[in-house]
């Protein structure tokens, strides 16, 4: 039944409401795609699927619903196995000339004639039946000016389900991690209107405007001035594990670096302690005791990491996995006075969701901050519950 | 009913072709998006010029209103001409200027109406025309008056996805994702621009051009129009088919930043020309 397809589409997550399936409704009313089911196929993804990130999901509905089904495509497709391409006819003018007399009326009553017979299989020259490379008046590449031609160019465009089964949209379905636009998109929802001071700047239109509405009779309007920024503090996990995301984290941050008006990056290694690093190769720190004091508290932050290590990295006094450096207080306790502070902080985490609860350390993470994996998908739902304080997997 | 075929100097893909012929048949409005230079400002330029109508362009700003696509009561205007007495200002009618939908709205035949990246507006920008864009008409409060459209306009929306727009807006409108064209569609669209471009010459960039884009890490992947700059470039330079083998020479004109052309240019160096950057897609 057709209705499945619909119900297809709505278990694959995709957003179809009855609105767009009776506009669905209307177009096929009105022929527009022309009886075939690749037409139909790429006229019901405009109508339905209003997001490129869905194409993918599409793909799979659609080959559910019709994956089996014949169609008249098909049926084409059938006849032309049949004719193969055979050497040029060479007739001599006189010939081509009673050839050309046969009019087209006769022709299209001759072709009616041979289908009912079903001539149309394997045939190969000749005078009478369809085939290739023959005098007849059906056929490709044979010799007839009134001729029927059946699809001699190459079709450029696939048949619906193969277009389907090819997948070509999988890239920009959502769960693939994602590249530097597409973070700066995401990111871009990180601004928000912030208020500077109350009600201290002229409106000068509106007071115009207003004036002018009252008759000349002056009247002030005053407004508050507002400007969208945000404040992000990015920490960063680098080394070790991580390297095979550097690329990705480079990614992140350069797309942050360039989206957001007070932007704070620091580094660290598996865990943080009492210090941070403000560059990559951790040379320079800064400490982090002293950060948790100076900082405004509504900075939203993030953190980037795998979160895999030793859980006694996260729970002992000197558990840093360099054995060079000496930590009083566990890293745990560093991340709770963190989340302590900035109320809006979030863990991004490149490894696969599925993977998360085999890793002990990452379990204990996740206690402390709402994990979300780097990805499209995951850097969206991070930014929800930044701005929102909820989404769908965490509720502050 | 109209019909669009594409336009000589404008290569169309048949099924973005067929999307345009179903929001013109249907009524709605076609929201185009793609990556930035694959032609969606251009398509609403040759859907006007291949059903021959008249076209009207509404450019939207982050500051843009739904309202100045409406109307515009010019008070100021009226003010000014209470105090000098030069008009009747009891026509209010005068001092109303129609805004691009209006105007779209208020032509006597059909035209064709660009509204062109929506997503620069505000968030609540979409909305506001829900109604408008839906039944094609609006009132004048001011004069009690409706413009409603005789023929409703051939809409085209592009967006560059920089917000989302909004589910009730997108549920009014025929959807097309306008994908980067493949080489041969590629070749026919060079080929507009540049008729009589050697094979070999637009062979081998185009080549190059393809391997570039593979970059994963590119901040900002080059498009068509950088293309055709770049083959601009190859031409007038005389630069021979064989030298883009070996080298890219202007590569300054596909890619704007300098670590693109950073990563370019020392992956180009080593031997094999080994792509690094496909490795991190599969890294799990």
């Amino acid at each position: 039944m057709f209705i499945n397809f619909f119900f297809n589409l709505k278990s694959k997550g995709i957003p179809v409401s009855l609105h767009e399936w009776i506009t669905l409704h209307h177009a096929m009313a009105m022929n527009l795609n022309d009886c075939s089911l690749t037409n139909f196929y790429h006229m019901a993804r405009s109508i339905l699927v209003k997001n490129e990130i869905f194409y993918d999901r599409y793909d799979i509905a659609f080959l559910d619903t019709f994956g089996g089904i014949e169609t008249t495509d098909e049926m084409l497709d059938e006849i032309l196995a049949g004719l193969k391409k055979v050497k040029e006819l060479k007739l001599s003018e006189e010939e081509k000339k009673q050839i050309e007399q046969v009019n087209l009326d006769q022709v299209l009553k001759n072709f009616e004639e041979q289908m009912k017979q079903g001539h149309y299989k394997n045939h190969v020259g000749g005078n009478k039946a369809i085939g290739t490379g023959g005098r007849s008046t059906q056929g490709a590449w044979g010799y007839n000016p009134a001729g029927i031609r059946i699809g001699q160019g190459e079709s450029r465009h696939k048949r619906a389900i193969q277009v389907a089964e090819k997948r070509t949209f999988r890239n920009y379905s959502s769960d693939i991690t994602l590249d530097t636009r597409q973070m700066r998109v995401a990111l871009s929802h990180l601004r928000s209107l912030l208020p500077i001071g109350y009600g201290e700047k002229l409106d000068l239109k509106k007071t115009i405007d207003q004036t002018c509405r009252n008759a000349g009779e002056i009247e002030l309007v005053w407004e508050n001035k507002e400007k969208k920024s945000s404040k992000v503090m990015l920490l960063m996990d680098v080394g070790g594990s991580m390297t095979p995301f550097s690329e990705l984290v480079e990614r992140l941050f350069s797309a942050a670096a360039g989206q957001i008006n007070r932007f704070k990056h620091f580094y660290f290694h598996n865990c943080f302690y009492q210090d941070l690093w403000t560059d990559m190769e951790r040379n320079q720190c800064v400490s982090t005791m002293e950060i948790l004091k100076s900082e405004d508290h509504d900075y939203k932050v993030i953190i980037v990491g795998d979160a895999e290590m030793a859980p006694s990295e996260l729970t002992w006094a000197n558990g840093a996995i360099d054995y060079w450096y000496h930590n009083d207080t566990a890293g745990i306790i560093w991340m709770q006075r963190f989340k302590e502070k900035f109320k809006d902080a979030i863990w991004l985490n490149p490894l696969p969701k599925r993977s998360w609860e085999y890793v002990h350390s990452i379990r204990m993470v996740r206690d402390v901050f709402p994990m979300f994996e780097l990805t499209l998908d995951g850097l969206d739902e991070g930014i929800k519950y930044l701005m929102t304080g909820k989404c769908e997997l965490y509720n502050r | 009913m109209d019909y669009f075929k594409g336009t000589e100097d404008y290569v169309i893909s048949k099924e973005l072709r067929d999307n345009v012929n179903v929001s013109i048949a249907l009524g709605r409005p076609l929201i185009v998006k793609g990556e930035p230079g694959t032609g969606k400002t251009l398509l609403a330029h040759a859907i006007a010029k291949g059903l021959a109508k008249k076209f009207h362009i509404w450019n939207i700003k982050s500051t843009t209103k739904a309202q100045d696509g409406l109307y515009l009561y010019d008070t100021v205007q009226r003010l000014n001409d209470a105090r000098f007495g030069d008009h009747d200002v009891a026509d209010i009618k005068q001092y109303i200027k129609l805004g691009k939908l209006g105007e779209a709205f208020n032509a006597d035949e059909q035209v064709v109406l660009l509204i062109d990246e929506i997503d620069k507006a505000d968030v609540e920008f979409p909305n506001d025309l829900l109604n408008e864009l839906d039944e094609m008409s609006f009132y004048i409060p001011e004069t009690k008056e409706t413009i409603k459209a005789k023929t409703r306009p051939i809409v085209i929306i592009t967006s560059n996805s920089e917000k989302e727009l909004p589910d009730p807006f997108l549920r009014r409108c025929v959807f097309h994702y306008i994908e980067f064209p493949e080489q041969q569609l590629m070749e026919e669209i060079v080929h507009v621009h540049f008729p009589d471009i050697e094979k070999k010459l637009l062979r081998e960039a185009l080549k190059k051009f393809y391997w570039i884009r593979e970059f994963d890490m590119l901040r900002k992947k080059p498009s068509t129009s950088e293309l055709i700059d770049w083959l601009q470039a190859l031409v007038i330079g005389g630069i021979p088919a064989k030298t883009i083998e070996n080298e890219i020479p202007f590569l300054g004109t596909l890619l704007k930043k300098k670590e693109d052309i950073e990563v370019v240019e020392k992956s180009g160096k080593s031997h094999y020309a080994y792509n690094s950057s496909m490795r991190t897609r599969d890294v799990y």
